[in-house]
């Protein structure tokens, strides 16, 4: 029996410790806004945060996270980060088929907690691993940038 | 089955047919909640799209599937601007499977696709929401006792222009539904839109940024088991035998099932699926995991030693027949034989897989005489009928619903993943959602088929165009997927689209097809479907002409379009917003493309850096678009920008390959896709038009590729013949 | 005093009971003793070609003197070795002569099987006679002159096979001869870790001291600290053995298949055996720095947490870098977890790890499933040279220098 903190929320489950999280989180838990795209790491599809940090829920063994912190694109709102990248994306009006989004919002959330303002190399080199079929890309750069700004003059008032 | 029976006959068929209509609205379609249709509440549903019930809920029912290109919003919008309702007011109802009411009226079934969704509604769909205002205004004029003309409507309400009276829609549903069906309402003049031609926030963006968003792939049931599935490694091989016992002990492994090779034939729609095994678990992973324990033996069957020489040998084999004409104009022999300067090309372009972010998946619970399943479709009836076929139901007794879908492309117009999801739940008597892996969605797709083409072109001594002569050499989509529409002879008229309509003006033409088909690798359609192999080849060669001619690109196709003046304007905005005339440094260049495909014209310049080993660096893009009409202009600009990286993409890297029988590739690793950072800037501009709207989901793509491979000519002075890009770096490296 | 291997045998014997008791009643003794001893011998992994049925051979060994197909092992009387009588099989063995009196080809590891006992040997015979016969002629060889003359093969014999069974050192452990014959004998694990000259003779003087062979690096194996295993625990080492996994690096590309196919199937005892026999090799160094451990600790590995940004920006021109970000980052981290000081790292010349940036791995035999998706398909040869040397720069001893044009040469070379 795993314990796991999920958006707040504490979470026990009963399978083996080498599930991959995002299994744990569509499957047993339900929490469905987490992806399946690739199951290998290539998408960011399934990205969700454990302790602040972006992983692939693909390849992250439940084992690994028992007793840290787990944020998913239902959870991520709830930040400063989440909601303004949320508010960005629907200003921008980026998803299309939408299915990569979560994916895309848990990166840039976890690049702007790291990094306030990223350059745009920084946008390049935190959303590289996360594929968007629809080729979102020019919108999800702008609203990365939008939501940085709104940040910025939230602060200033 | 009748599937002319078009919603256009529908609604023109007046208060006879409005009885009718009604009977479908209430009999066939799904109540929007159980209340409603218990409660006995007054239901006005003067067409298949509009609901409005006493309590003021207000439904429009979205017949197309939403791919990402904006249907809920764009259709709501067109129902909604005629209807006078806000998108606020409005909840959205995905339509029920139903071949005759929802045919699509340009392609006579149930589908989304061929970028038909706005060009077919825009009249259909502001008459459905004109018609039923029309009915409202009356029902309410009737109870003030006053003339019709009196009264206004605004946010879902009649107004009295007299009296400021107002009554809600739902006050008026039990007494408009007593009314006539206008036979020609009247709709709106564009200064009077409210909707039509702005940018509200899409209907389904909220839910797509807080993981809220219900895909396919999401639905849950209680008692649902989770299922995955390998199908025969090889093309037509054959399960030998199967050792289960590893898979068996997976804690959490249920079933393990064998489904066996199959045909089926949906209205001539035909689908095979080859001997597969899957595993049904408590959880994905348990089935992914039982999946990989499996140690099925296949017999490797007849196509064992296939490799991509045996198909390129054969299709250009056929090459050297004479094809079916589908356009013939002039003399061409004739006239090449008087040609100064006579140009010859060879063209290859590769199998694709559709590789839609959401891999293929499926719920389907077939219980006792009912079968229930919920997907992302972009066929409903045809998933109604063949999962009807497979439980051995009536049609009826089955209920399809229909989700988001996370991408399609063209994928989820096959119905693999609902049969083999309907055989499974049969098999086990439980409720189950099939999930693909992305190596089984990769491997056991439907392909866009590989292409040959061959070209022949003749200039006088003054470098004018004398004659063009395309053959084209490949698969046939239609023969398969909607046998109906080939023609008599055996022309498969998306074979050859956008090769018999260029906007072009050629003097001696003629346009041939060669039907070769692969040996067992199923072709389907693609995003921009015969418009994206076709406008390459062409778009490549015009520019190859043009460069012989010693002639701009530009100039040189403005030469040809005298007699088409949209096409000129678009190729003259792009060029004007590319900064054509620009000098760009050495191992740089533009290219253009034009596209005149659904009815949209499209120009888009490429420029490209090369590097000194041949990588290409997208530096730009530019499109200039003329779609007529434009619903939602955001969306518009979306799926231009987003439709034009996806066939930049592809163009650059994809290909799908066979050896021994096999498909190589197998997930993003190997069939890469292009990334935020290989990602240019992509502006679009908008031609302002009222003309009647032409398609926007796949044209981008359409005219992509061309744009790129004549970009890279002009950095470099080669000419890319075969697709991907990736594939001719050794001919763009810096020669010393 | 030598003993016999008679007790090596009976070692075996144990083992096999042991291992498959469950099934006891319905092989002989020997068989299973056989199929402890064919899958420690590894014979199935030459002898099955991709795709094809086990030990019906046929699969191509590209060597530096041309395409040598394995042939089919099973009891097919036409195609395989159903008519070979036990001498027959035993020549074979210990002397490399095939069944028609032909020289074979030492890519057959006979100089390493001349070790073993002829009970041992026909053990694996009964194994093999058990099986279902598959018919399947394997292509002839393509070997370029003088290669292709065969009586050749005597005068390279008479250099290079021992032709001696083993023989018990009475001055060591049970267990130390134990693994010597597995090492030495049965998991001809010389075959690829030590160098071979001009003539594809082993090199005496180099034993275990690392060798490249069709792409691949078979690394070190002697107990030197500094490049070969002389820092890892005996812990690690049986680990690494018995499932392709360590804190030192993953098993991939042959070595992964030895483990899928062979060392995963060793009794604890065995692999003992071998880790003990292996500690007393003659050190030798050789030009690949041995791993240096970090810390890696149990945490998840993130995609986020990027380099310092002045590196970012000053990296970002390279294509290396922005692949690394794309493919590499979701599993690796930026901080190069798996990576970081491996040998594959640390090689400058970087050869196991464009293999396997090229064709990926696969180890069933680790904890779950250890896998990862080759890039070669995908990417071209340039990207691949500037990913590679950008993280054998970032993660390893020292950066590579690979073109464009060694990768291209590299996807030709290994399987």
């Amino acid at each position: 029996m795993a314990r796991l903190q999920i958006n707040g929320a504490t979470h026990e489950v009963d399978v083996p410790d080498d599930m991959p999280l995002l299994w744990v989180l569509r499957d047993v838990i339900g929490l469905t806004g987490t992806k399946f795209g690739c199951g290998i790491a290539q998408c960011g599809a399934c990205t969700a945060h454990v302790d602040g940090k972006a992983v692939r829920t693909c390849v992250t063994r439940l084992g690994t996270v028992a007793d840290r912190v787990v944020m998913t694109i239902e959870g991520i709102g709830a930040t400063p980060h989440g909601r303004a990248l949320q508010n960005a994306w629907l200003m921008i009006q980026v998803p299309q088929c939408g299915y990569c989004q979560p994916g895309q919002i848990m990166s840039a959330a976890a690049l702007l907690s790291e990094i306030e303002s990223p350059s745009d190399a920084q946008i390049d080199a935190a959303m590289a691993g996360n594929i968007c079929r629809c080729c979102t890309y020019v919108r999800i750069r702008k609203a990365i940038k939008l939501a940085v700004s709104s940040q910025a003059t939230a602060k200033r008032t | 089955m009748n599937a002319r029976v078009s919603r256009r006959h529908i609604l023109r068929t007046g208060a006879a047919g409005a009885t009718l209509v009604l009977g479908f609205g209430l009999y066939q379609m799904r109540p929007a909640s159980a209340e409603a249709s218990s409660a006995g509440l007054a239901l006005f549903a003067p067409n298949a799209f509009i609901r409005i019930d006493s309590e003021d809920r207000i439904s429009l029912v979205i017949d197309k599937c939403e791919v990402g290109q904006g249907v809920y919003t764009s259709l709501s919008m067109l129902l909604a601007e005629e209807l006078d309702v806000g998108l606020d007011q409005v909840a959205i109802e995905p339509a029920p499977p139903d071949e005759q009411l929802y045919a699509d009226p340009i392609l006579h079934l149930q589908a989304t696709g061929n970028s038909t969704s706005v060009r077919s509604s825009w009249m259909e769909l502001r008459r459905a929401g004109a018609a039923a205002r029309q009915m409202l205004i009356a029902a309410a004029a009737a109870e003030w006792r006053v003339d019709p003309s009196r009264c206004r409507t605004e946010r879902a309400s009649v107004l009295d222009n007299g009296t400021q009276r107002r009554l809600g829609y739902g006050s008026l549903a039990a007494t408009a539904a007593q009314q006539p069906v206008p036979q020609n309402p009247r709709l709106k003049q564009p200064e009077q839109f409210k909707l039509i031609g702005k940018s509200p926030l899409r209907v389904d963006l909220p839910g797509k940024v807080d993981g809220t968003a219900q895909y396919g792939i999401d639905v849950r049931l209680p008692g649902m088991l989770f299922a995955t599935v390998a199908s025969s490694p090889t093309f037509g091989g054959k399960l030998d035998s199967l050792d289960d016992s590893p898979t068996r002990s997976i804690k959490g492994v249920h079933h393990v099932v064998t489904i066996r090779a199959q045909e089926f034939d949906v209205g001539g729609y035909k689908l095979h699926l080859d001997d597969a095994v899957a595993v049904v678990a408590e959880n994905t992973w348990a089935a992914q995991q039982g999946l990989a324990a499996l140690e099925p033996a296949w017999d490797r069957g007849p196509n064992q030693h296939l490799g991509m020489d045996d198909i390129v040998h054969a299709l250009e084999a056929a090459s050297e027949r004479g094809g079916l004409v589908a356009r013939h104009e002039g003399d061409v022999d004739k006239a090449l034989s008087t040609a100064a300067t006579r140009l010859e090309a060879r063209n290859y372009m590769p199998f694709l897989a559709h590789a839609a972010m959401e891999p293929l998946s499926c719920v389907a619970d077939v219980r006792g005489d009912n079968c229930e399943i919920w997907t992302a479709t972009q066929v409903q009836a045809r998933a109604q009928e063949i999962a009807a076929q497979l439980a051995g139901l009536p049609p009826e007794k089955v209920t399809v619903h229909n989700l988001f879908s996370g991408g399609a492309f063209g994928r989820r117009l096959e119905l693999d993943g609902v049969a083999l999801a309907v055989a499974i739940s049969k098999q086990v008597g439980a409720p189950v959602k099939l999930v693909f892996t992305r190596e089984q969605d990769i491997r056991h797709d439907l392909y866009r088929p590989f292409y040959h083409d061959r070209l022949r072109a003749g200039l006088d001594a003054n470098g004018k165009l004398l004659a063009w002569h395309h053959r084209i050499v490949g698969s046939s989509i239609f023969a398969r997927w909607a046998p109906q529409a080939m023609r008599s002879d055996g022309l498969d008229p998306d074979a050859v689209d956008g090769a018999i309509q260029m906007p072009y003006a050629f003097p001696n033409l003629l346009v041939e097809y060669v039907r070769e088909e692969p040996p067992a690798i199923p072709t389907a359609f693609w995003r921009g479907v015969g418009d994206t192999h076709n406008a390459w080849v062409i778009e490549s060669f015009v520019d190859e002409i043009a460069a012989v001619a010693k002639q701009d690109p530009i100039q040189f196709r403005r030469g040809l379009l005298s007699h088409a003046p949209r096409a000129l304007a678009v190729i003259n905005l792009a060029a004007e917003k590319s900064r054509w005339d620009k000098i760009l440094p050495p191992r740089s260049g533009r290219g253009i493309a034009l596209a005149y495909v659904f009815d949209t014209y499209l120009a888009t310049v490429v420029e490209v850096t090369l590097s000194d080993a041949g990588l290409v660096t997208l530096q730009r893009v530019v499109c200039a678009v003329d779609c007529g009409s434009i619903v939602h202009p955001d969306t518009a600009i979306a799926q231009i920008e987003g439709g034009t990286l996806f066939g930049l993409s592809a163009a650059l890297w994809n290909e799908v390959t066979l050896r021994n029988g096999r498909v190589e590739q197998s997930n993003f690793n190997d069939y890469r896709t292009i990334r935020i950072d290989e990602t240019p800037e992509v502006e679009v501009h908008l031609v302002p038009s009222r003309e009647t709207p032409g398609g926007l989901g796949e044209t981008g793509t359409v005219a992509a590729a061309p744009a790129l491979t004549n970009a890279i000519f002009a950095a470099s002075g080669y000419r890319v013949r075969q697709l991907p890009i990736i594939k001719s770096i050794e001919g763009l490296k810096r020669r010393a | 005093m030598k003993r016999t291997l008679s007790l090596m045998a009976a070692f075996a014997l144990f083992v096999g009971l042991v291992l498959s008791a469950a099934a006891a009643d319905v092989r002989s003794d020997l068989v299973q003793r056989g199929e402890y001893l064919t899958r420690a011998a590894d014979c199935v992994s030459c002898h099955t070609a991709p795709d094809g049925k086990q030990f019906a051979g046929a699969r191509a060994f590209k060597l530096p003197f041309g395409t040598l197909y394995s042939p089919n092992i099973t009891p097919d009387a036409n195609t395989g070795i159903g008519q070979w009588s036990d001498d027959d099989f035993v020549r074979a063995m210990h002397e490399g002569i095939g069944k028609d009196g032909q020289r074979l080809y030492p890519a057959f590891p006979y100089p390493s099987y001349t070790l073993l006992s002829r009970d041992d040997v026909l053990a694996i015979k009964a194994y093999l006679f058990s099986l279902e016969p598959v018919a399947n002629a394997p292509p002839h060889n393509h070997l370029t002159f003088p290669f292709n003359m065969r009586w050749l093969m005597v005068l390279w014999d008479w250099l290079y096979n021992p032709g001696q069974r083993f023989e018990v050192d009475a001055s060591r452990s049970h267990e130390w001869n134990r693994g010597a014959y597995l090492v030495e004998g049965l998991g001809h694990c010389g075959e690829c870790h030590t160098p071979r000259n001009l003539l594809y003779g082993l090199d005496p003087h180099k034993r275990f001291a690392g060798a490249v062979m069709a792409g691949w690096h078979a690394y070190n194996i002697t107990p030197d600290r500094t490049t070969g295993i002389g820092g890892w625990s005996e812990v690690d080492l049986a680990r690494y053995l018995s499932t392709g996994d360590s804190p030192h690096g993953a098993a991939a590309g042959p070595m992964a298949e030895a483990v899928d196919n062979s060392l995963r199937y060793l009794s604890r005892d065995d692999v003992g055996a071998m880790v003990t026999y292996l500690r007393t090799i003659p050190p030798q160094t050789s030009n690949v720095p041995a791993a240096h451990l970090e810390g890696a600790g149990n945490a998840p590995i993130s995609a986020s947490r990027l380099p310092p940004a002045d590196e970012l920006n000053r990296l970002h021109a390279s294509a290396g870098v922005r692949i690394f970000a794309a493919a590499c980052t979701g599993c690796h981290g930026w901080d190069g977890r798996g990576l970081a000081g491996t040998r594959d790292l640390n090689d400058p010349e970087a050869t196991n790890l464009v293999q396997v940036v090229l064709k990926g791995f696969h180890l069933s035999a680790a904890r779950g499933r250890l896998n990862m998706p080759g890039f070669g398909a995908g990417y071209a040869d340039r990207e691949l040279a500037d990913l590679v040397n950008y993280v054998t720069g970032r993660f390893g001893a020292k950066a590579a220098t690979l073109q464009a044009d060694d990768l291209a040469k590299r996807r030709s070379e290994g399987d």
